[in-house]
């Protein structure tokens, strides 16, 4: 599956497209199949998202799953600093990334 | 240390407002991301995996308490409780809304800081040696030659279109610790038989993607033609410096395609044509900004020696505090690598106590070093034992300095967006791995750095032992590099062989560090042995 990310423009933070906007949370993130480049540019236009770019993902338990580490790493926060993290209470949070 | 006059606080004033402008019409959506992300980089703003990034420049590496302060209140108010002490001995805020970057460039100014030219294709922060000024092996103190560079190049019209970043590192000491033949233009301040100031030069230095020690193409350039001199080399590189291809554009592409032999005549021939235009500084202008470089008013008669029955603040004295050139003074370095820690954060509330510290031991003077720690350049050697003691209860007594344990770890995957791995959980289970202060001892000095990917801002090349870290198929993989040095012995370090996984590559370290303690000879260190018996051994115990 396809999922479209890019960041924030205010806050610069990681967003991901539910379909309907945008999502802190990648669990959200809809897969976009053929449709990113063009939805991409729609909200790049409208200042909703900052450097949108296309990722493949895999399904996962709880929601799509980035194939990359670091979109995983983007999807979750800095792994050294798991108080920083988007769900600091995550035990699971370190078997997401790696 | 240089104070700002009118003209360097209009220029930083009018600098933040133009900011704030052009921030407002992005968000306003009067601006696209390409029409604005050349415009935020020249301010320092960045954006990084999670959030936008705002690099504050310390120049040479000089700050004081005041100006501590107004880093530990951003890290407060703008971003989330820390900061990160660079490579290049600047500070970045890992968490700075768009929206706010202004504000924080605003609350800079007040206190003489900006964020310019720590980005974009410019000439960069000036590292320089983190002891000038103090060292007992200096000719003199470095930093007016560093503020008078720094001034000549800010906003010069001739550098506002170069190929690509332009580093310049400085000395005014034998004993290089600013890593200065590793930067585009390296400077040593030398003193020739009659007492006149000259630089050595060295030009094409540089790691990243293709990495090259530097090359002397001067010996002893009379100091106040250093403006003029930098120019024709800057000169020839916007000339002839590569503009298609980005991984081929710093000066260190084109000294080594032309030859740096060939280099340096086209430099002579351009700074002759400068010089007779007479367009040399003056040697009061290098007068003015010297006064503000001063000595402090230390002490006379002071006593050298130092109670060192607290074991533990004798084994700090041993590794952290270096020879100053004023007696019963000390140089002493704060590590900011305590075992598991992040290499070169520091927190809001240290931020402020090594406010507090600099202010009350060393003559309100601070300096971040590239390897990421900082030091107090000015301590009464009566006052040592009782700043450490200061220092062990906030956690920054750590008495690892150059030991494996001090390790050199870009930010990584966990916050860059050109990283390809994580460095500082490496750096983390490294430094763990090697804990054991006595071991760390018995190894003794040992440079480890550790980049996630080939841009090296964890200087990889330059370590003892270096780790990159690539992506291989999307996971991660660490190479192990030997050999390598950024003092004044400076070589590159060379990939041993395949690849590991980061626990891999732990073993593997450890493997070299005891192949290392088996065949070395007294006094030798890991380089030492492994410049002695060359890569194979070492590869043998690595890979078995």
């Amino acid at each position: 599956m396809k999922l479209l990310t890019g960041n924030h423009l205010v806050n610069g933070y990681v967003i991901w497209w539910t379909g309907e906007g945008w999502s802190r949370h990648v669990e959200q993130a809809t897969d976009v199949g053929d449709k990113g480049e063009q939805i991409a540019q729609v909200e790049a236009a409208a200042c909703r998202v900052n450097n949108p770019y296309i990722v493949d993902a895999e399904p996962g338990p709880t929601g799509p799953v980035p194939n990359h580490i670091k979109e995983r790493i983007r999807a979750i926060g800095p792994t050294v600093r798991p108080d920083l993290a988007l769900k600091p209470a995550d035990a699971s949070a370190g078997s997401y990334v790696i | 240390m240089y104070r700002y006059d009118k003209f360097d606080q209009a220029i930083v004033d009018t600098r933040v407002e133009e900011f704030r402008d052009q921030v407002r019409r992005r968000i306003a959506g009067e601006m696209t991301d390409d029409q604005f992300k050349p415009l935020r980089l020249k301010n320092g703003l960045y954006l990084q995996l999670h959030a936008y990034m705002l690099r504050v420049a310390i120049p040479y590496g000089t700050i004081n308490a005041k100006q501590l302060r107004v880093l530990a209140h951003i890290a407060r108010k703008y971003d989330r409780g820390y900061g990160h002490f660079t490579t290049r001995q600047n500070m970045q805020f890992n968490w700075i809304r768009l929206e706010d970057a202004p504000d924080a460039l605003a609350d800079l100014a007040k206190v003489e800081m900006h964020a310019i030219q720590t980005s974009g294709e410019s000439i960069r922060n000036i590292s320089a040696d983190q002891f000038a000024g103090a060292a007992a092996d200096e000719v003199c103190d470095p930093r007016p030659w560093a503020e008078l560079i720094r001034q000549f190049t800010t906003f010069h019209p001739e550098f506002s279109y170069l190929p690509r970043k332009f580093k310049i590192g400085l000395t005014a000491s034998d004993n290089d610790r600013a890593a200065i033949k590793l930067h585009d233009v390296g400077l040593q301040v030398l003193r020739d038989e009659a007492g006149n100031f000259g630089f050595r030069v060295f030009v094409g230095g540089g790691m990243g993607r293709t990495p090259f020690v530097a090359h002397l193409i001067r010996d002893f350039l009379p100091a106040t033609s250093i403006c003029s001199y930098l120019e024709a080399i800057l000169r020839v590189w916007n000339r002839h410096g590569r503009r298609d291809n980005i991984h081929k554009q710093r000066i260190k592409i084109l000294v080594h395609d032309l030859g740096a032999e060939e280099f340096a005549r086209q430099v002579e021939e351009e700074w002759q044509a400068i010089q007779r235009q007479d367009d040399d500084m003056p040697l009061k202008e290098y007068e003015r900004i010297a006064a503000y470089f001063t000595p402090p008013p230390f002490e006379e008669g002071l006593s050298d020696e130092l109670d060192l029955s607290d074991p533990r603040f004798a084994a700090w004295v041993a590794r952290n505090v270096d020879a100053h050139k004023q007696p019963g003074y000390a140089i002493a370095t704060i590590s900011l690598k305590p075992i598991g820690g992040i290499p070169g954060d520091v927190t809001a509330e240290q931020i402020d106590l090594l406010a507090d510290l600099a202010e009350q031991y060393s003559f309100d003077d601070l300096r971040p070093t590239h390897a990421q720690n900082v030091t107090l350049p000015h301590v009464r050697k009566a006052d040592l034992y009782a700043l450490w003691q200061k220092l062990d209860a906030a956690g920054l007594g750590t008495a690892n300095l150059d030991l494996i344990s001090d390790i050199i770890a870009c930010p990584g995957l966990d916050y860059c967006s050109l990283a390809n791995t994580r460095s500082i959980p490496l750096a983390q289970k490294l430094a763990e791995r090697f804990a054991d202060p006595a071991r760390q001892l018995d190894i003794g000095e040992l440079k480890l750095k550790i980049s996630g990917c080939i841009n090296a801002c964890g200087h990889h090349h330059a370590g003892h032992i270096g780790v990159l870290g690539v992506d291989r198929k999307g996971t991660e993989n660490f190479q192990l590099l030997l050999g390598g040095s950024g003092a004044e012995d400076a070589s590159l370090g060379k990939i041993v062989g395949p690849g590991f996984t980061e626990d891999g590559v732990v073993d593997a370290v450890e493997r070299a560090v005891e192949k290392y303690r088996a065949i070395r000879t007294d006094g030798e260190r890991f380089l030492d042995t492994y410049r002695r018996v060359g890569v194979e051994p070492f590869k043998e115990a690595i890979y078995g």
